[in-house]
């Protein structure tokens, strides 16, 4: 009788979200597992296939050279999107944090790239990273002639160079840094206040203020905006493509993923590159989500 | 670091006043600090900015003037021409992506606040192991279950029109949805569910009639965030439809994404397709703010 009051009272709000439940446990992790299957097949062409044929297309994979590129490009991708979003974030924030005039229009300004979709981010910075020169610049090269500092000039995303993909982390970084300034200026203005009037009080000048009771508290803020652009850097797909779909040299994982399986339809390759991002993503996420529960149950 | 949304930021306003009360007598660099520091704003905002003056000063030209090379010189002349030119190439895509964003955003918005609320307010044994399981959802790379969601929705007939892509976008809402509404219902109190209780209430009236009333600010929230969302998607879009149920995003890359087209149309159509998120972004800016840390699992 116990038991079945007990049911009675918690068994409805089981009942309401088994629906998006059912769908979250099918959508997510049976297509996880599902492709992660695939993984282990020689699926080739529009006929599924479900054979076994272990670790065939992981060995395949590292051996392929546009793989290791992809891989390279990515390395490179992340290190320059996440440190210089990082810093330019972290910059706005500072400059904004005492409060200024007109920093709810600054603040907008910073943040409204988030507002527009990667494709359009990257059709309008396509053609403000032209690589024309002479007679033919254009784009940024152009204003920067203009502006007298011709010495900028750049072949961006189509340099020979290892690097090229570096130059797509200027229009991800218009993209997101602002993300970033408003996690951080969210984070310094939750330093109670008395906090800093006591460090003041006990003579310590802003900059120490800053150094050592600010700081220390913004920790947590920064290893969130890490494992956002972490995972961000990792899944991005329309950025790449919008801006110069099929250049190898901007090629990474996930692009590959998609040019692999869904036009000649090597699903198997697709899906190894598919759970390898899944793992890499998982590796940031999953303690990232297990400390914010955490932290919330603390309080 | 919390999961919680709804804890406001002190106001700016009020910690500035205390600070003028509070501050020691000012150093003699304290001016030249501060002009440097409306310097590094304006260059700030003369950066994310510098796209969109790209793109006016190009959309509004006349298409006889519009050449790549003069991206920067100010328009001689004014006309819309481009705009009217390219509008009845977008009108489709701009119609699909409406009839996409507004019932997803619905219908997920709904379900996810269900799911909130009941992992809140009248929880089931597990809820706190469901909770982490849905919201590693919002974080997967969807490459990762790509394939298997292809092969789905083709068995189940749901490639090609407007219906599978919705399904899609509610189901890979519902994370974020559910992670907004559980965050706002914490919130509030719990002896507001108690009383309804006491009441009589059951569960669903008590959603109804005492939980859902004082939800608006988190319906906005939640709306707009997948109102954005799915506008901006691209990589389902391509996958799942075919022409003429293309959304913005893969209209536009497909119109402006072409080396072929004339620069001036390119811009004008990023322009067009960005138009809806960014008037939501103006207009309601503080409700995107709040998606946008709960994003990042941040109060």
């Amino acid at each position: 009788m116990h038991a079945l009051r007990r049911i009675r009272s918690w068994g409805p709000g089981l009942l309401l979200v088994s629906p998006s439940l059912l769908a979250l446990g099918v959508f997510v992790y049976y297509f996880l597992g599902w492709n992660i299957r695939v993984s282990f097949t020689s699926w080739l062409g529009q006929r599924p296939t479900y054979d076994w044929v272990g670790f065939r297309n992981y060995r395949e994979l590292f051996a392929n050279e546009r793989f290791q590129i992809d891989v390279r490009n990515l390395a490179v991708f992340t290190l320059v999107f996440i440190g210089g979003s990082l810093l330019l974030g972290f910059f706005m924030a500072l400059l904004l944090e005492k409060g200024v005039r007109f920093e709810g229009f600054f603040r907008s300004v910073y943040l409204f790239p988030m507002a527009i979709s990667f494709i359009a981010t990257g059709i309008i910075w396509r053609w403000l990273l032209n690589n024309g020169s002479g007679a033919s610049t254009a784009g940024l090269n152009k204003l920067f002639a203009n502006l007298g500092l011709g010495f900028l000039r750049s072949d961006w995303h189509k340099t020979d160079s290892a690097w090229a993909i570096a130059a797509i982390a200027i229009p991800a970084g218009w993209a997101l840094s602002g993300y970033v300034m408003a996690l951080f200026l969210a984070g310094m203005r939750s330093v109670p206040d008395e906090l800093r009037e006591a460090a003041r009080v006990d003579g310590a000048n802003e900059p120490r203020v800053f150094w050592f009771v600010v700081r220390p508290m913004l920790l947590p803020v920064f290893m969130s905006a890490v494992v956002i652009l972490a995972h961000i850097s990792m899944k991005t797909f329309d950025l790449f493509y919008a801006i110069d779909q099929g250049n190898l040299r901007i090629d990474t994982p996930a692009l590959y993923m998609w040019f692999t399986s869904f036009g000649p339809g090597f699903y198997r390759r697709g899906a190894a590159i598919a759970t390898l991002l899944l793992f890499s993503v998982a590796l940031v996420i999953v303690p990232y989500i297990w400390y914010s529960i955490r932290s919330e149950r603390r309080r | 670091m919390s999961t919680r949304v709804e804890t406001p930021a002190p106001a700016p306003e009020a910690s500035a006043a205390t600070e003028v009360v509070l501050r020691r007598p000012r150093s003699k660099w304290a001016p030249y600090i501060t002009t440097g520091r409306y310097i590094a704003l304006f260059a700030l905002a003369c950066f994310f900015l510098m796209p969109v003056w790209a793109l006016l000063l190009t959309a509004l030209k006349d298409p006889a003037e519009v050449s790549v090379v003069r991206m920067w010189e100010l328009p001689r002349s004014f006309s819309l021409e481009t705009f009217r030119i390219v509008w009845p190439e977008l009108k489709e895509g701009f119609v699909n992506s409406m009839l996409l964003a507004i019932p997803a955003s619905l219908i997920s918005s709904m379900l996810g606040a269900m799911n909130g609320f009941v992992l809140s307010k009248w929880r089931f044994p597990g809820a706190d192991v469901v909770f982490p399981l849905i919201l590693f959802g919002m974080f997967i790379p969807y490459q990762a279950i790509l394939i298997p969601m292809y092969q789905v929705m083709k068995s189940t007939g749901l490639v090609g029109g407007l219906d599978g892509l919705i399904l899609v976008h509610v189901i890979y809402g519902l994370p974020i949805t559910t992670l907004i509404f559980r965050s706002y219902f914490t919130g509030i109190s719990d002896e507001l569910i108690e009383a309804s209780k006491v009441d009589g209430a059951g569960m669903l009236r008590t959603f109804f009639f005492v939980a859902l009333p004082v939800a608006p600010p988190a319906f906005a929230v939640s709306m707009i965030w997948q109102f954005t969302s799915s506008w901006n998607d691209f990589l389902f879009g391509v996958l799942l439809t075919s022409r003429e149920y293309w959304p913005i995003t893969v209209a536009l890359n497909n119109i402006a994404g072409g080396q072929t087209i004339p620069f001036n149309q390119s811009m004008a159509s990023a322009l067009l397709a960005s138009v809806p998120t960014l008037l939501v972004y103006v207009l309601l800016g503080r409700f995107f703010m709040r998606g946008l840390m709960a994003g990042a699992l941040k109060g």
